[in-house]
């Protein structure tokens, strides 16, 4: 029973991982900027919950209704900025420029907020639970994130094959070119996926940095971006399914390898996470769902 | 606009004045001056490399000129960019069609609409001027041949609406039954208004559906005028430059130098 209890934690994670990374993989798709300040943008935005709790005193768990808007418009600015005139510049230079903003971002918050470990509070509601059996106990705000991740990721497919906005993405990542020709601003376009990626970063971290972990300046880099990683290679790219496929199956397998460690080795629960991103980068290299693209 | 249009005073619709373009150190264009007037199907001849695809680039605004404007119904357009154009009514087809291979037939022409201008082009109208389109609209548009591509590359400038149409190359990879088909609905579009500039490096198939001709060579304009102005020989010098003509290129030419 304990292992199927390691399966559905992992499985309520997953959710929350796969929503971390839908953005990292949305931007590549894209723009083919590889965002390796993404993880950090997740711990931003956990600040900028902490800041809008200070001052506005609304519940933790509802923070994300001010923050994801405030890293969505972020995102937006972000884009049509430093992102923008990295990518005019060619694709090598996004990587060193997103590079340097995940390094000014760690550098500032430590300057400014100190290296102090913080929680997002989320309250009485973030312990209760119910449980099946005598061995599963399973959390409700665990299981609303899920759900709530799941939806995010609907709604964003939806988004993406329906919506006129969603089509010009499509139109703009395929040939930007072509899409000028059709009308398109594509500046503008890339601008609205940023602010998608960063909305959804946004409220991946909210959920993650108030119910699973606490967070500090340097947890970006050194844990979320791997996992977005993991996420995205496990699940292959470009497709908002695989994300979520690859989001559970590295919850789950972190919980196992969590359950196996105990508390003698609590790294085994990344070392299995990473473990399993190997392979299926040696056995799977399109991911579980990814297309094999022909060049 | 209530005056009686008539053919010498109606300014241009088109006016492209001096245009000057590079490729890097290259000169692509070398003060290039054309004007077409609404109605025209205006057709840019010339070798590989003459110059013909950068001067649609360049009027689209794809390419930035060093010298030279471009104005549409005498508006100077030559600083926007290309998607501020399309608003303003030049729309190109590009060379090698350029569809969105991940969309379906009917998304890539919903794109081509999404900043349309209002006028008489829409989804429905391009599905009714090719029957086939309708029954493939779900299909990527990846999986089309390069004729329906073609066709489907038309359809997505013309539910834009737009004044101008600009035609790069439509020949290009085609067998020549899809290369008359799809010349053959000149016709049509040219009866709900829109003016055609095109590029072809078929001459005699510019010659049949051009009301007038325009002839590059590395750069520069070497010959224009109206198809029937202007004899085979003097279309073959310009195509060619006045030097002596290759005995071989008589052939594939097109024109019967009679």
């Amino acid at each position: 029973m304990i292992w199927v209890n390691d399966i559905i934690q992992g499985i309520l994670l997953g959710g929350l991982y796969a929503l971390f990374a839908c953005g990292l993989s949305l931007m590549f798709g894209v723009m083919k900027v590889i965002n390796l300040a993404h993880g950090d943008l997740a711990v931003v935005a956990a600040y900028v919950a902490l800041g809008v709790i200070a001052l506005t005193h609304i519940p933790g768990v509802w923070s994300f209704v001010l923050v994801v808007p405030i890293m969505a418009v972020g995102g937006y600015f972000l884009q049509r900025t430093l992102i923008q005139a990295s990518l005019e510049r060619g694709t090598i230079t996004t990587l060193l420029v997103t590079f340097g903003l995940s390094i000014v971002i760690e550098t500032v918050l430590l300057q400014f907020l100190s290296a102090n470990s913080h929680g997002i509070p989320d309250g009485s509601f973030g312990t209760a639970s119910f449980s099946i059996g005598s061995q599963i106990s399973i959390g409700w705000l665990d299981l609303i994130i899920l759900v709530v991740a799941v939806t995010v990721l609907l709604v964003l497919q939806f988004y993406l094959s329906r919506s006129r906005n969603g089509r010009l993405i499509r139109a703009v990542a395929d040939d930007r070119e072509a899409a000028q020709l059709a009308g398109a601003d594509y500046r503008h376009i890339f601008g609205i996926a940023a602010a998608i990626a960063l909305g959804t970063v946004a409220l991946a971290g909210v959920a993650y940095f108030g119910m699973y972990s606490q967070f500090d300046p340097t947890i970006g880099t050194g844990q979320l971006l791997l996992y977005a990683f993991e996420v995205v290679v496990i699940g292959g790219l470009g497709s908002l399914w695989g994300t979520l496929a690859g989001g559970i199956v590295l919850g789950v397998v972190q919980q196992i390898g969590a359950q196996i460690g105990g508390a003698a080795h609590p790294d085994y629960q990344f070392l299995a996470g990473q473990l399993v991103f190997l392979a299926v980068l040696v056995v799977l290299p399109q991911g579980l769902t990814g297309i094999r693209r022909t060049a | 606009m209530t005056a009686v249009p008539s053919a010498g005073a109606l300014p241009p619709l088109l006016e492209v004045a001096g245009l000057t373009a590079h490729h890097g150190q290259l000169r692509a264009l070398d003060g290039v001056s054309l004007q077409v007037r609404a109605g025209d199907v205006y057709a840019i001849i010339g070798a590989n490399g003459a110059g013909k695809s950068t001067l649609l680039r360049t009027i689209a605004g794809l390419h930035r000129p060093t010298a030279g404007s471009v104005r549409l119904d005498g508006e100077d357009v030559t600083g926007r960019r290309a998607e501020r154009r399309l608003a303003a009514g030049i729309a190109l087809v590009p060379e090698g069609r350029r569809l969105f291979p991940s969309l379906t037939v009917e998304e890539n022409l919903l794109v081509g609409a999404s900043y349309a201008r209002p006028g008489p082009w829409s989804v429905e109208r391009v599905y009714e001027l090719f029957g086939w389109m309708r029954d493939r609209r779900r299909q990527p548009a990846s999986q089309l041949s390069g004729g329906e591509q073609q066709a489907v590359a038309l359809g997505r400038a013309l539910v834009a609406n737009p004044r101008v149409l600009l035609l790069d190359e439509l020949s290009l990879g085609l067998a020549p039954v899809v290369v008359h088909r799809i010349y053959g609905m000149l016709p049509d579009l040219l009866s709900t208004g829109v003016t055609v500039l095109l590029v072809e490096q078929d001459v005699s198939q510019a010659l049949r559906v051009a009301s007038r001709i325009h002839c590059l060579l590395e750069g520069r304009t070497t010959l224009e005028g109206t198809p029937d102005g202007l004899t085979a020989d003097s279309i073959e010098g310009a195509y060619f430059g006045l030097a002596a003509v290759p005995e071989s290129a008589h052939e594939g030419l097109g024109v019967d130098p009679a």
